[in-house]
C-alpha cells in the first residue's frame, strides 16, 4: 500500500536527529511536526523569522504578529528567538539549518528540483525554496512517486524549470525511500506490501536496486 | 520636525514627497507586519507608475492588493505573489510587471541596499529561470549567481513601538523585511502603535536605529489575519 500523507511524514520524522533545527516547508512536511519523537529537542525554523515554531495558538492567546511562513497564526515555544528576514536567510543559506523538509513535483538523478513553476499555469513565485535548497546540505524531498495519471515524478531531467539544481540527495514518495547518487536513484526502502516492480515501473530516471530492499518501519 | 524629533503629525506629512513612478519599499509578511495605514494613504493619493518591492503584494482588498485597484503598481519585485485574484488579472493582461525574487536574495538585496554593498554572490537560484542573464562566478568549488542591492525612493515601515528619535522596535514575527526595508530608503517613514520619550526604550533592546529613519507616525492598526489557524 502506497503511504499516506501522515505514514510519510512519520517516514521522515524517523529522520530527525536530538538537537537538529529544522524546517518544515507547506504540506506533508508541516505534518512531520506532529511525530517528533518523545524526549527528543528539536527547533522548528520558519523563514519568515522564528526559530523555536510552537504549536497553533487557542482562540485565547491568537495574536495577528504571530505567524509562520504559510501565514497561518502560530505559538513559540520557550526559548524561542524570532528575527529578521535576513537573518533568518543567514542561517538557512549559511548552512546552519540540520535539516530541511519540502515539497516538489520533479526531482532528477542529477539531484535537480523543479518545485515552484508549470508554465502556462499561473506563477506564484518561489517564496524561500530557492534559498532552502541551495543553504542546506540535508534536505528531504517528499512527493507522490507519480502524479495521479502515472507519470513518474523521478526523472532523468526535470521537465519544469528548476528551483535548484544538483542539490537534492533524498527523496521519500509514498512508495518508496530513495537516495541520488552518481547520476541515479538508489531504492532504499519500499513502502509496506509495495513492491519494487511498482517502483521500477514508475520510476523513469536510472533505478539501482541494491540487493533485497527492506520494507519501511512506519 | 525639529533637530532629530522625526514625528509628523499626519499620514499625508509622512508621505510628502512621494510622486508618481518612484519605487517604495514596504515591509511585512503576508499581512503581517505590513504599514497599512501609509499603503492606505497612497491609495488616497492616487500616486501612479510605482515601482512596489515587497515580499508580498497583499490580497484583493488589503494591504498593497488595494493598491491594484486604481492601477497604482507598474513593476513590483516580490518572492510570492499568490493570493491576490485582481493582481493575477492585472498580469494577465500585462498592465503589472513581476520580478519574482528568492526570498532570502530579497531580504538580502534590501540589506545590501541600505548597507551600501551593491551586489553579492549567492548559489540560491544558480541552474533555475532567475539566473538568466546573471553573472556566474564560482567560489570553494559552487557556482554563484551575481544579485544586485535594491534601494528605494521611499521605505515605509511598520513597528510596534518607536521613540521620535526614530530607534524602532518590532513584535514578533511582525519584524520580517522591515529592518531591511527601514535602511534602504532614501526617504523611511515608520508607522508604529506606540511612540515613546527618548529613554523608554532599552538601547540594547532596538531593531531598527534611528539613523535610518526620517518620519515617524503613530497609527492604529487592524492587524488582519490572513489564516486564523487554531488547534482544536
Amino acid at each position: 500500500m502506497a503511504l499516506n500523507r501522515e505514514q510519510m511524514a512519520k517516514r521522515v520524522a524517523a529522520e530527525l536527529k536530538d538537537g537538529y533545527y529544522v524546517n518544515l516547508g507547506i504540506g506533508i512536511p508541516t505534518l512531520v511536526a506532529n511525530y517528533i519523537p518523545k524526549g527528543m529537542q528539536v527547533m522548528l525554523q520558519s523563514e519568515n523569522g522564528l526559530l523555536g515554531m510552537g504549536e497553533f495558538p487557542t482562540e485565547d492567546n491568537i495574536d495577528a504578529d504571530m505567524i509562520n511562513a504559510g501565514k497561518q497564526t502560530v505559538t513559540a515555544v520557550p526559548g524561542a528567538s524570532i528575527f529578521s528576514s535576513a537573518e533568518s536567510f543567514a542561517m538557512i543559506r549559511g548552512g546552519h539549518v540540520d535539516l530541511t523538509v519540502l515539497g516538489a513535483f520533479e526531482v532528477d538523478v542529477e539531484g535537480n528540483i523543479a518545485s515552484w513553476m508549470i508554465p502556462g499555469k499561473l506563477i506564484k513565485g518561489m517564496g524561500g525554496a530557492m534559498d532552502l535548497v541551495a543553504g542546506a546540505d540535508n534536505i528531504i524531498v517528499t512527493m507522490t512517486h507519480a502524479s495521479k495519471e502515472g507519470e513518474s515524478k523521478l526523472l532523468s531531467r526535470c521537465s519544469l524549470p528548476l528551483t535548484g539544481a544538483g542539490c537534492i540527495r533524498k527523496v521519500l514518495t509514498d512508495l518508496a525511500y530513495l537516495e541520488i547518487e552518481d547520476g541515479a536513484f538508489i531504492l532504499r526502502e519500499r513502502a509496506p506490501g509495495v513492491t519494487v516492480e511498482e517502483i521500477k515501473a514508475k520510476t523513469a530516471g536510472r533505478l539501482i536496486i541494491p540487493g533485497d530492499v527492506p520494507e519501511m518501519n512506519i | 520636525m525639529a533637530g532629530l524629533d522625526k514625528r509628523v503629525s499626519s499620514y499625508e506629512e509622512a508621505l510628502a514627497g512621494l510622486t508618481d513612478g518612484m519605487t517604495v519599499l514596504a515591509g511585512g509578511f503576508g499581512l503581517c507586519g505590513i504599514p497599512e495605514n501609509l499603503i492606505a494613504e497612497i491609495y488616497r493619493l492616487g500616486t501612479r507608475n510605482l515601482t512596489v518591492v515587497s515580499n508580498n503584494c497583499g490580497i484583493d482588498g488589503f494591504g498593497l492588493g488595494v493598491l491594484l485597484e486604481k492601477h497604482q503598481i507598474r513593476k513590483i519585485i516580490a518572492s510570492y505573489v499568490g493570493e491576490n485574484a485582481l493582481f493575477e488579472q492585472q498580469l494577465l493582461n500585462g498592465e503589472i510587471d513581476v520580478e519574482l525574487t528568492p526570498q532570502g536574495t530579497l531580504a538580502e538585496k534590501l540589506r545590501a541596499g541600505g548597507a551600501g554593498i551593491p551586489a553579492f554572490f549567492t548559489a540560491t537560484g544558480y541552474g533555475t529561470p532567475i539566473a538568466e542573464g546573471k553573472e556566474v562566478r564560482e567560489f570553494n568549488g559552487r557556482n554563484h549567481i551575481l544579485e544586485q542591492a535594491i534601494t528605494g525612493d521611499f521605505a515605509i515601515v511598520k513597528g510596534w513601538k518607536a521613540d521620535y528619535l526614530g530607534n524602532v522596535v518590532y513584535r514578533h514575527t511582525a519584524q520580517n523585511f522591515n529592518p531591511m526595508v527601514a535602511t534602504a530608503g532614501r526617504i523611511t517613514v515608520v508607522e508604529v502603535e506606540e511612540i515613546v520619550e527618548p529613554g523608554q526604550l532599552d538601547p540594547t533592546q532596538i531593531h531598527t536605529p534611528g539613523i535610518y529613519v526620517d518620519r515617524v507616525i503613530q497609527g492604529k492598526f487592524e492587524k488582519r489575519i490572513e489564516k486564523r489557524t487554531v488547534r482544536s
